[in-house]
């Protein structure tokens, strides 16, 4: 099957910084990857790019099809089938939960409202966010607020998922509620993308885990390999960083 | 039952009955304070030993419910006319301007900061005598309202561009990425996501404008316009009673302007829902 990103060579510099150095991957559909490295890395810019929230230099990034070009009529379109989940969450705090999964269905997808209504419902149940559904964000704690951001981007029956640190804003007791919900989305079989520091979650979920450093991937692979058999120095020192806590 | 006993502890805990007497307590001081206030100024002006049958005579005039001998409408409605009219134009030359103030392209920006300096560097005076003044030496002769209704858009238009400029810009990026994402296109954006949340951010200072406004429309009087400050000024010189003219038009100007102050306190609760009810949590 064709894949459904494909990046060839992109490069982005923010004014003299290099972020992104020839940077090439693939996702295939149902495929979960797992992006890490130090903070800086050029992670989340890469993730960005998927959707165009990020342009680049040089290079191409494919999307479904769609060769993602700086006309934003092509990103318009590329984005109609990428959800991303942030790290703030970013719900909209004037409108209520609802509010906030139903606004792109009804005005991208040109969904009925009660359709879009009952769609949104069902998401919201998943995520265990059903009963909130009247409220405002600023009524729910950050485990809740992010469930509903997941439900929100469901909500347009993406291709893919993109989720750029999920659970970095979150307090510790509430990280797990929401890393079991992307699991549970994982084992649908939905394309996803996740930049994240959660090494376990990774090791659990992700089918390749590709490393970062300085806008270059440095290393990838199934992680069972990135994790027990680094090959190089500076994924090896990575992972001693950051499972130092775990040893 | 058991659910019951619960969020009343619950409402205990975090002492909300407490609060809302507390609330009431607040408002109901603030009411008497404001009625003493309100007796000591009427006692005042009975000091002053106002001839307040001329005043009851004059005041369906200085009111505006009669028509002024030209046909037209005069007084506090004429007042509230060329403030309305002069409002809406303000409020749509603002959003252009702020827009230009926000744009990437150089000339749009240049011609939105370009107008907003002059008309914010300038006496509102000086605008309104240029227009209608001025303008008539080179050919272009308006009358009195529409130099006024012009002077007062341009003028009030420069400031509330900034005003909305900066509700724009105090709306965090991650709202308008999170929309991109949703691949809203950018007009749908401002209409659903960023701008009803700057309107939170705009309607106070908006509102500060717009009472402003209502009373800088007092200026347009020296165009002959018989609008409140006008006819009070006309039968204050007729019958020598300055007091008693002057006093009842600041009267309506202040209770016009608490009409504005209640329209925005409203509209400001309208729009900020979502954050009052966070802020109960």
């Amino acid at each position: 099957m064709a894949d459904l990103v494909s990046i060839d060579r992109i490069n982005k510099w923010h004014g003299s910084l290099h972020a992104l150095r020839d940077v090439s991957l693939a996702v295939a559909p149902h495929e979960r990857l797992v992006i890490c490295g130090p903070s800086g890395s050029g992670k989340s810019t890469l993730l960005r790019c998927i959707n165009g929230l990020e342009t680049y230099d040089s290079g191409e990034v494919i999307v479904d099809g769609t060769r993602l070009t700086n006309d934003s009529r092509t990103a318009l379109g590329v984005r109609r089938e990428v959800g991303m989940v942030f790290q703030s969450f970013n719900l909209f705090p004037h409108m209520t939960v609802l509010e906030n999964c139903v606004l792109a269905p009804i005005w991208v997808r040109n969904t009925p409202r009660l359709e879009a209504e009952e769609l949104a419902r069902s998401y919201l149940d998943r995520v265990h966010v059903g009963a909130q559904a009247g409220k405002y964000p600023g009524q729910l704690s950050g485990g809740e607020q992010q469930r509903v951001a997941i439900a929100r981007a469901l909500c347009m029956a993406p291709k893919i998922m993109l989720f750029d640190e999920p659970t970095s804003a979150l307090d510790p007791e509430m990280i797990n509620e929401v890393l079991d919900i992307i699991v549970g989305l994982a084992d649908t079989g939905m394309t996803m993308v996740c930049v994240t520091h959660e090494m376990a979650f990774a090791r659990r979920v992700a089918d390749r885990i590709v490393f970062m450093d300085r806008g270059e991937i440095i290393e990838q692979g199934p992680p069972a390999e990135i994790f027990d058999a680094p090959r190089t120095d500076r994924l090896k020192a990575f992972l001693s960083s950051i499972l130092k806590d775990l040893r | 039952m058991a659910l019951d006993a619960e969020v009343a502890a619950g409402a205990a805990r975090r002492g909300a009955a407490p609060r809302v007497a507390r609330k009431s307590h607040f408002r109901m001081q603030v009411w008497a304070t404001w009625l003493v206030l309100a007796l000591l100024l009427a006692w005042g002006c009975r000091a002053l030993q106002l001839d307040f049958g001329y005043v009851a005579q004059k005041l369906p005039f200085l009111l505006g419910l009669r028509l002024g001998p030209d046909g037209f409408i005069q007084g506090a409605v004429l007042t509230l006319f060329v403030t309305a009219v002069s409002m809406v134009c303000a409020l749509g030359i603002a959003m252009i301007t702020a827009a230009g103030r926000l744009s990437d392209n150089p000339v749009a920006f240049a011609l939105a900061t370009f107008y907003a300096s002059l008309f914010r560097g300038t006496p509102l005076l000086v605008q309104v005598l240029i227009i209608y003044l001025a303008l008539p030496q080179v050919g272009v002769v308006l009358g009195g309202l529409t130099s006024g209704l012009i002077a007062l858009s341009l003028n009030y238009g420069a400031y509330l561009a900034e005003t909305i400029r900066s509700g724009m810009m105090a709306i965090p990026l991650g709202q308008r990425e999170a929309a991109m994402a949703l691949s809203l296109p950018r007009w749908l954006i401002i209409w659903k996501v960023t701008g009803p949340q700057a309107l939170r951010l705009i309607i106070p200072p908006a509102g500060a404008l717009f009472v402003s406004m209502l009373k800088d429309s007092a200026l347009v009087s020296i165009l002959g316009l018989w609008e409140l400050n006008f006819l009070a000024q006309s039968y204050a010189r007729a019958s020598f009673r300055y007091m008693e003219m002057l006093l009842a038009a600041a009267l309506i100007y202040w209770a016009l302007s608490i009409v504005f102050e209640i329209v925005q306190f409203r509209l400001e609760r309208r729009f900020g829902r979502g954050v009052a009810v966070a802020a109960r949590r």
